[in-house]
């Protein structure tokens, strides 16, 4: 008799289990974060975490797909009047999660505090420095005005959401103005954002609990005016470990991982588990200082790297197929360009720089190095996804041509300091197009460096080519789309013809999901689970 | 004794000081916050206003000055990551990670002691081998290689316990901790474990040394002689005797468990004080690293009093010691 009595309570036992796990997997669903946002404000730290939780909760004036194009958001139109000018339409009927309703005020007082984010370290104003008036015409009209044509304007306004003005404790009336806005108020801190009662937005979830280093809860917000989506909760919870993370979802903790490491994909998916994968924004690259000889980590007083016929062959001595096919596991693509296509001002027909070892020695032979020199390669070992040995294989294919190649890894903080030290003849390094179009990685890589102009900031490389600088602040002021995509693709093919800077791939971003579910890759490389679906049985 | 507390308070104020002006230079000199926290797209003129907010435009030695400055008056600085209070973004790990090292703590002296002793008094017996066995296992295998196996074996494959995590939490002193509840003593185990396997290695070595040298002792066989049950020597008379090494080790790995239990949180995303180091470390959260530390050498040195505290209580000899010394 016990022995029967046991056995039905561990059958009955099984069967709540088997309930519970069910009633879960349609309710709720759990991620693993590869890195944790460091604050639920959304206009603390412009950062792929922090921005990627900000979507959940706060819905910017426009949004961006999968590809980094735009589409309506709290915004349902947006239209350039002149070439400084902008009309923005508002959508009407939407609420805040707390019932008060959305109107031009919150804008207004939105771009009003992101300069005044306490402590921001590394803040929006990035984004609204184009912005020189902000006035609403009606409850859902804004009229934009910018000191001269800013054609990245709607791009910029993708990048922050939208919070509640009466909540964060602005007065009735705000007004913009470029010298300090009137009736915004004390500005909340950042710190604030962690208590859900104060953060208070129009995305798809709500914040239920926020305990920093551990999980963070989003439940679904009923009043969201876009698609409900499928989950009354998300959990996230960061698992910044690789092993761990990949380990949690086979134990089944979770039902999602950002970044599974390339060499666990074979086997996460031989287990039944959905890989999803697709390109990024970003690029993997090595720039090539071009400044005055002396240049680090190459003898002598000459710099061979400022002769394009030597940078040439450095770029076509690199096997990208092989670093693609055997390094990256095929999450990679071979790139020929600083941005894959079709995004906004690539060359859709370029293809990869191709490889070929023998005209690199010709070119080496013709710029007069046909004994080929030595050069020390500078690299992160722990920033983007398998960097050391990238690095190390281009040194050894550079070898290969004669060009005696050594490979210097560090941590990312330590690398950071010596590129910016111009402490590299070479260095390998990533750029993620946060606004998903060529001016981009142009304007910060390839342009002259100029502080005034914000151009050429991370050209450690001191490229300097006034006929690329010429159409890119052209394309810069260019308001309608055709000209400036013409402008840019024009610019980008100058580069790359003159090998300005040698891309390598684009990474791909992985996500790895529970058996059942789906999610279409990202090129931010966003993980919201706001659209994450089940698949359909 | 008030002396001897005077002296100890003393020398660790000095190992403090010595340990934040390290650390502050160490960290300045690997690089700027600033690069790594940024968004690679702001303009120069944002990087230069961000580090004249955070104060890292200015020399080293004034924003030592600075920083010291704000100490006296009990200011740990802003973590430049969060933008909150260093401490209490520390404080807000400590009970997760105290946890942790306290139940792993429990776990090697539980079954570190007995293990060891039986060890000790049966060494040359399949038993006694097969423990000593064990504990060269926990010694030399990899504790990060060990987690992993442990996730594995146990979350993995058999599916009994959680992969990583902290689970529920119950309020207890006005601290979340996971003692309290079944779903979160289920994610502690397999961390615990993973912590207290090299320490209870090494207290089964000291219980087995300890006991053979023991059990050769005049008093033993006085004890013997006397008639005692075989039990009662073994659990009073050599089991005291062996505790003192034991005591004074584990305060010692007690202190390296709280501060550097750095591999087993990572590995099992437990959220404690380790983790944040890492992760600040990576980021040159530099007042994070600094107050970090600084609390770490207190604690050592509070850990270090109690256990000379408890070896009076221990051993007669030194209170007697400390006795004669007034």
């Amino acid at each position: 008799m016990p022995r029967t009595r046991t056995r039905a309570l561990l059958m009955s036992a099984g069967a709540a289990l088997a309930l519970t796990a069910g009633a879960a997997a349609a309710e709720n669903l759990r991620i693993g974060l590869a890195s944790e946002p460091t604050s639920v404000d959304p206009h603390y730290h412009n950062l792929g975490p922090n921005n990627a939780l900000a979507r959940h909760i706060f819905t910017p004036l426009i949004e961006q797909d999968a590809s980094q194009l735009l589409m309506p958001g709290l915004a349902t139109e947006w239209e350039a009047i002149d070439d400084t000018t902008w009309r923005i339409t508002l959508r009407e009927g939407v609420t805040f999660s707390n019932g008060e309703p959305f109107t031009a005020r919150d804008v207004i007082y939105t771009v009003c505090r992101i300069p005044l984010v306490p402590d921001a370290p590394s803040p929006f104003t990035l984004y609204t420095r184009a912005i020189a008036g902000l006035e609403a015409e009606d409850d859902h009209t804004l009229i934009v005005t910018t000191d001269g044509p800013a054609p990245l304007l709607p791009n910029q306004l993708s990048t922050f959401g939208i919070i509640s003005a009466s909540v964060s404790g602005a007065e009735e009336e705000v007004t913009f103005s470029t010298d300090g806005c009137t009736g915004v108020g004390d500005a909340p801190a950042s710190a604030e954002f962690n208590d859900p009662a104060f953060a208070i937005g129009t995305g798809p979830y709500k914040l239920e609990s926020y305990i920093r280093g551990e999980e963070l809860r989003l439940s679904r917000n009923d009043s969201h005016w876009g698609d409900a989506p499928a989950w009354e909760e998300i959990v996230m919870r960061p698992l910044t470990n690789a092993g761990a993370r990949v380990a949690a979802l086979l134990a089944g903790d979770v039902d999602m991982i950002e970044n599974p490491p390339t060499q666990d994909i074979a086997r996460i998916e031989g287990d039944g588990f959905t890989i999803s994968s697709g390109l990024s924004n970003r690029v993997i690259y090595i720039a090539l200082d071009q400044g005055e000889a002396p240049t680090p980590g190459i003898e002598g007083d000459v710099n061979p790297l400022q002769d394009a016929r030597v940078r040439e062959a450095l770029a076509l001595a690199i096997d990208r197929e092989a670093i693609r096919d055997r390094l990256m596991l095929g999450l990679s693509e071979p790139a020929g360009e600083l941005l894959p296509a079709p995004m906004f001002g690539t060359n859709p027909d370029r293809p990869a720089i191709p490889y070929n070892p023998d005209r690199a020695r010709e070119l080496l032979a013709d710029a007069g190095y046909a004994d080929g020199f030595s050069i020390v390669l500078g690299t992160p070992n722990d920033r983007y996804i398998n960097d050391g040995p990238i690095s190390q294989a281009v040194a050894q294919m550079w070898t290969q041509v004669g060009v005696q190649t050594e490979v210097d890894a560090k941590t990312f903080s330590a690398f950071i300091a010596d590129r910016n030290g111009f402490n590299f003849s070479a260095y390998l390094a990533g750029w993620g197009a946060g606004t998903g179009e060529m001016s981009s990685p142009l304007g910060a890589l390839v342009a002259t460096r100029d502080p005034d102009r914000s151009l050429g900031g991370t050209n450690l490389a001191r490229h300097s080519n006034t006929e690329i600088d010429d159409l890119l602040v052209e394309a810069l002021q260019t308001v309608d789309d055709g000209e400036r995509e013409r402008l840019l693709r024009e610019a980008s093919a100058l580069a790359m013809d003159t090998f300005a800077i040698v891309p390598i791939h684009y990474e791909l971003t992985t996500w790895a999901l529970a058996p059942g579910l789906e999610y279409e890759a990202r090129a931010d490389q966003y993980t919201l689970g706001a659209l994450v679906n089940p698949t359909g049985e | 004794m008030v002396a001897y507390l005077l002296r100890r308070l003393g020398q660790s104020l000095l190992a403090v000081i010595a340990m934040a002006v390290l650390v502050f230079v160490g960290v300045y000199a690997i690089g700027n916050p600033v690069d790594i926290l940024i968004n690679p797209e702001a303009t120069e003129n944002q990087r230069l206003e961000i580090m004249a907010r955070m104060g890292l435009d200015r020399p080293l030695w004034e924003q030592f000055w600075v920083y010291f400055g704000n100490l006296l008056q009990g200011d740990f600085g802003r973590s430049f990551v969060y933008g909150e209070s260093a401490m209490s973004v520390i404080l807000q790990r400590l009970p997760a990670t105290m946890e942790l090292a306290l139940f792993a703590l429990v776990l090697a002296i539980v079954l570190g002691v007995p293990l060891g002793v039986i060890a000790g008094l049966k060494p040359d017996t399949m038993t006694g081998r097969g423990i000593m066995a064990g504990s060269i296992l926990g010694f030399s295998l990899p504790n990060f290689w060990q987690g992993l196996m442990l996730i594995l074996i146990f979350a993995v494959f058999l599916g009994w316990l959680p992969a990583g995590g902290r689970g529920e939490t119950t309020e207890f002193l006005g601290m979340r901790v996971s003692f309290l509840n079944l779903d979160g003593l289920q994610h502690m185990i397999l961390p615990a474990i993973n912590l207290a396997l090299f320490k209870m290695a090494l207290v089964i070595r000291l219980a087995r040394a300890g006991t053979r040298e023991v059990m050769t002792q005049d008093y033993i066989k006085f004890a013997r002689a006397k008639g005692l049950s075989h039990r009662r020597v073994v659990l009073v008379h050599v089991l005291k005797n062996i505790m003192i090494p034991v005591v004074t080790i584990l305060g010692l790995e007690l202190g390296s468990m709280i501060a550097f239990a750095v591999i087993t949180e990572t590995v099992f995303a437990w959220p404690g004080m380790g983790k944040l180091l890492i992760d600040s470390i990576n980021r040159l959260d530099r007042p994070v690293i600094v107050a970090y530390l600084m609390l770490i050498v207190f604690i050592f040195v509070l850990i270090n009093f109690l256990v000379d505290v408890l070896y009076s209580v221990l051993d007669p000899r030194v209170r007697l010691a400390q006795r004669g010394a007034q």
